[in-house]
């Protein structure tokens, strides 16, 4: 018997494609976002009131990334801005080899921020860096206290997570407080937004960050 | 499910670094795989059989080494297993705590049975 000692990441392609991507995105200076969540946490809307804030003050593009249908990219294409969809069929994440083809379909240089909604799913997401700068986990009220438990690495990997459909807490059994202190004992660093797409809600502190970040990494 | 992608990615590594012919010769892929890794190790099994079936690799088998969430914690400078749903400083509960392992995602060692004699 003979045995090779290798010690080799077993998902290394598509971490080098990654950073291929990551040193793309810092070179031209475009902030870059990877949101992900449940199916139904309602990213696509909280994407859609974003949208309606920015469009005209910062060139923003989205990359939709669905296991079916263009349904996504079609609600953003209502505002005007350059739209990728991604379809996986049956795929249950984006890999960074999917974010690299679809930035074929993007003029880079006429974009400062990139938002990347991934493919409805709390699991395999998590492993699969894209080259973002930030990962933001989005969890609605109706889904639960306990789902950064439940979810570990998704909700560590993250920087942000807006805690959304906050207009709903006087009808679910979802306390707020013990949601936050579910997702801080699970990574003390997340920083947070309450929202709500139905009455705006958060939304405003929500996009006045993103201009923030988008901001500092322009190009001077 | 996407431990289907991840046998992929296994296979991948062991024919770049096994020799084409040698490929039937591989007994064993050992693996180290963090409880943080988000990896069901049982449906990793299942997918890298049905992908390997019918191929060179056919008689290889996976052999999986769980590693703990382990913390270091920068407060009361100790390293201490702990849950992946409580990811603090399980001795004194502090925020200040750096992840030592736990999200590995490896492939560490390929076993080959030794090379048939010729027969002349």
């Amino acid at each position: 018997m003979s045995v090779i000692t290798i010690e080799r990441k077993i998902l290394e392609k598509n971490d080098e494609l990654a950073r291929h991507n990551r040193e793309l995105f810092a070179r031209l200076g475009i902030f870059v976002l990877n949101m992900v969540s449940a199916p139904g946490s309602g990213k696509t809307s909280i994407l859609e009131r974003t949208l309606e804030r920015i469009k005209d003050t910062t060139r923003v593009a989205v990359i939709e990334g669905d296991v079916q249908t263009d349904l996504d990219a079609q609600r953003v294409s209502k505002y005007n801005i350059p739209t990728v969809q991604i379809v996986t069929r049956g795929g249950c994440h984006l890999e960074a080899n999917l974010v690299k083809d679809a930035l074929q379909n993007l003029d880079l240089s006429t974009i400062d921020l990139l938002i990347i909604e991934n493919v409805g799913n709390l699991v395999c997401p998590a492993n699969y860096d894209l080259g973002e700068a930030v990962k933001v986990v989005v969890l609605s009220t109706t889904e639960g206290e306990d789902k950064p438990l439940k979810y570990p690495g998704m909700f560590r990997n993250a920087s942000v997570l807006i805690i959304n459909k906050i207009d709903l807490l006087p009808y679910v059994n979802t306390n707020i407080e013990s949601l936050k202190q579910n997702a801080f004992q699970i990574n003390p660093s997340l920083k947070v937004f309450e929202t709500s797409c139905t009455t705006q809600a958060g939304i405003a502190e929500w996009c006045d960050w993103l201009g923030q970040e988008t901001d500092s990494r322009k190009p001077v | 499910m996407h431990e289907l992608s991840i046998a992929q990615n296994i296979v991948e590594i062991v024919r770049e670094r096994v020799p084409e012919k040698d490929l039937p010769e591989v007994s064993l892929v050992r693996l180290t795989i963090g409880d943080l890794a988000g990896v069901v190790c049982d449906s990793l099994e299942f997918c890298y059989g049905v992908i390997t079936t019918h191929t060179a690799l056919e008689n290889s088998k996976l052999k999986i080494d769980r590693i703990p969430a382990r913390v270091f914690c920068h407060t009361c400078q100790t390293v201490s297993s702990t849950e992946p749903s409580f990811l603090l400083c399980p001795a004194c509960g502090s925020a200040d705590v750096k992840l030592e392992s736990g999200t590995e995602l490896c492939v560490s060692e390929i076993e080959l049975h030794a090379r048939p004699t010729e027969v002349t």
